[in-house]
């Protein structure tokens, strides 16, 4: 058994590519309030590549999800630059395609108008999307359902139709926020398997943030591993695993020396205490 | 893949549909029944508590001057209640929407509920004669109230997320409000509204009382005057049956304008059965 080839490096934002997709430089979050506000995100410098899967792995609070608003555009930076296409972010970026924890769907709305909403907000003709709409629905498993209502599906059910939603526009980036996050065990690993076929079909870039080390490592590219708030890069860990990956990776030596890797990150911060 | 449509049933069970009217009509005939046996017995004066049978025979017999007396109240608290609407709802969203009007208007608002709108009503008659405009404002000035806060709190009520994937899709304002904030808001508008259409024709009896030569407040006034106790509970049976048809009309609408909400899910109402 050899050992893996991962890396654990600290992230040098000068010595990153100049053709990434989306650019973080020395980003800070604060949020006013009483003695000088809060400090949610800490000098921040990453870069993501066209095409990657990139997932930010940390404990509750550290900044991920504010991370996460801020390159969508729908939340400023207090410091620093996010730069899509080399281009600032000031306002919403809206060639993307967004998951929320909460499936944040219409309850007035049937499945297919939930996933169209994306098509009339953009004011782009229904019937040229309406086929792509059930056809994503199939793909996961919702075919059927299309004029059903949100309050008739189950938590996964209802996670499924805001995949698709996010996915009805063909955007560029996709940015999800702990989209997983309150399922069930059983039905989140079936959601990372549907996923992970759905990237490999697709290759959108991927902005996917979570606080399971296990779905980091199971589906991203690299792993960003952040500390307690005020959220900084703590480590970032390129995931060698050859795609499509089975749920038995888990079980494998490498994916474990991945695992233990974030794991350390965690214990270092006093996060996890094993006494 | 497993449906959850499956195993709830359609159609709510005849037994649930049947005892939905049964049990509060069963209720109402034996109040009416003892209520009947209490006066027939001679144990009160029919000049206090007229018998039931009774006052609806005298309904009967003055039906001719209680619709024409409906007519009145009918147009005013509806006159009352439309103004109440077309005020309230784009004063709740300028509340919301602009925080220099909520800072101007909001206290004042709350303030003016609290005023006793019965003590006002004499202002408004001299101000706007004893005709029908004067018996609308009152109307229109106790039942606009739940229909401006219900408002500000369902479109407050909208979960961030879905304003923040609106605005993801370039959404503007106009249409996060079009899209979420707005059918977001409607059970909660609607809540506002069914309180505001009992609390309408309240306010077009306070501003008969007051000063009036028509309406059903008025005849109530002028048959208790003459001790025709009967005309007096016929004149609010009439507006009892007004008044619940009015709730009735708005709740339909809700249902069907709000089809989606809790409230109207009738299926899983009575899965307690």
């Amino acid at each position: 058994m050899t050992r893996p080839a991962a890396t654990l490096l600290k992230l040098d934002a000068a010595a990153a590519h100049r053709d990434c997709f989306v650019r973080l430089q020395n980003v800070d979050k604060v949020y006013a309030g009483r003695g000088g506000g809060l400090k949610a995100v800490d000098n921040v410098s990453l870069d993501l590549h066209d095409g990657e899967f990139l997932a930010i792995v940390g404990p509750s609070g550290c900044g991920k999800s504010t991370l996460m608003m801020m390159v969508a555009g729908l939340s400023p930076v207090s410091a620093g630059e996010i730069t899509i296409r080399a281009q600032n972010v000031t306002g919403p970026y809206t060639d993307v395609g967004v998951v929320f924890q909460r499936d944040a769907l219409l309850e007035w709305r049937t499945v297919l108008d939930n996933v169209l909403l994306q098509i009339d907000v953009r004011r782009l003709r229904r019937a040229d999307y309406e086929k792509a709409a059930y056809t994503l629905l199939e793909r996961v498993g919702l075919a059927g359902f299309e004029k059903s209502y949100p309050w008739e599906l189950s938590g996964g059910m209802r996670q499924r139709v805001s995949l698709c939603r996010a996915l009805i526009h063909n955007p560029s980036l996709l940015l999800m926020d702990e989209p997983f996050g309150a399922l069930d065990a059983l039905t989140r690993e079936q959601m990372n398997l549907d996923l992970q076929k759905i990237w490999i079909d697709t290759r959108k870039t991927m902005l996917f943030i979570t606080h399971s080390i296990w779905e980091a490592i199971f589906l991203a590219d690299h792993v960003i591993v952040m500390t307690p708030r005020p959220g900084r890069i703590a480590a970032v860990i390129k995931i060698d695993l050859p795609r499509p990956r089975r749920l038995a990776v888990r079980e494998t030596a490498q994916f474990g020396h991945y695992a233990a890797m974030v794991r350390e990150q965690f214990q270092a911060f006093g996060l996890l205490k094993e006494s | 893949m497993h449906s959850p449509t499956a195993n709830v049933p359609e159609t709510v069970p005849w037994v649930a549909r049947v005892s939905m009217y049964a049990y509060p009509t069963a209720t109402a005939l034996l109040i009416f029944a003892v209520w009947e046996a209490v006066t027939r017995a001679g144990w009160v004066s029919s000049l206090i508590l007229p018998a039931p049978s009774i006052i609806i025979a005298t309904s009967f017999e003055n039906l001719p001057l209680l619709l024409q007396m409906s007519g009145t109240t009918a147009a005013e608290f509806l006159l009352g209640f439309a103004l109440s609407v077309a005020i309230g709802l784009p004063l709740g969203a300028l509340v919301v929407y602009a925080r220099p009007i909520e800072l101007a208007i909001y206290p004042l608002l709350v303030a003016f509920q609290t005023l006793p709108k019965a003590a006002v009503a004499p202002i408004f008659i001299v101000w706007l004669g004893t005709g029908i405009t004067s018996k609308v404002l009152i109307a229109f000035s106790i039942a606009f109230f739940p229909i401006v806060i219900d408002t500000v709190v369902g479109l407050r009520s909208a979960q961030p997320e879905t304003i923040h994937l609106v605005r993801s899709m370039g959404g503007s304002a106009l249409q996060v409000f079009w899209y979420v904030r707005f059918p977001n808001a409607l059970p909660a508008i609607f809540a506002g509204l069914k309180v505001a259409s009992t609390l309408a024709v309240v306010g077009a009896i306070v501003g008969e009382f007051v000063s009036s030569d028509r309406g059903l407040g008025y005849l109530v006034l002028v048959a208790n005057g003459e001790l025709k106790t009967p005309l007096v509970f016929a004149c609010v049976l009439i507006l009892t049956i007004l008044g619940i048809v009015f709730y009735f009309l708005v709740e339909q609408l809700e249902k069907f304008v709000v089809r989606w909400h809790v409230s109207s899910r009738q299926v899983e109402a009575v899965g307690t059965y």
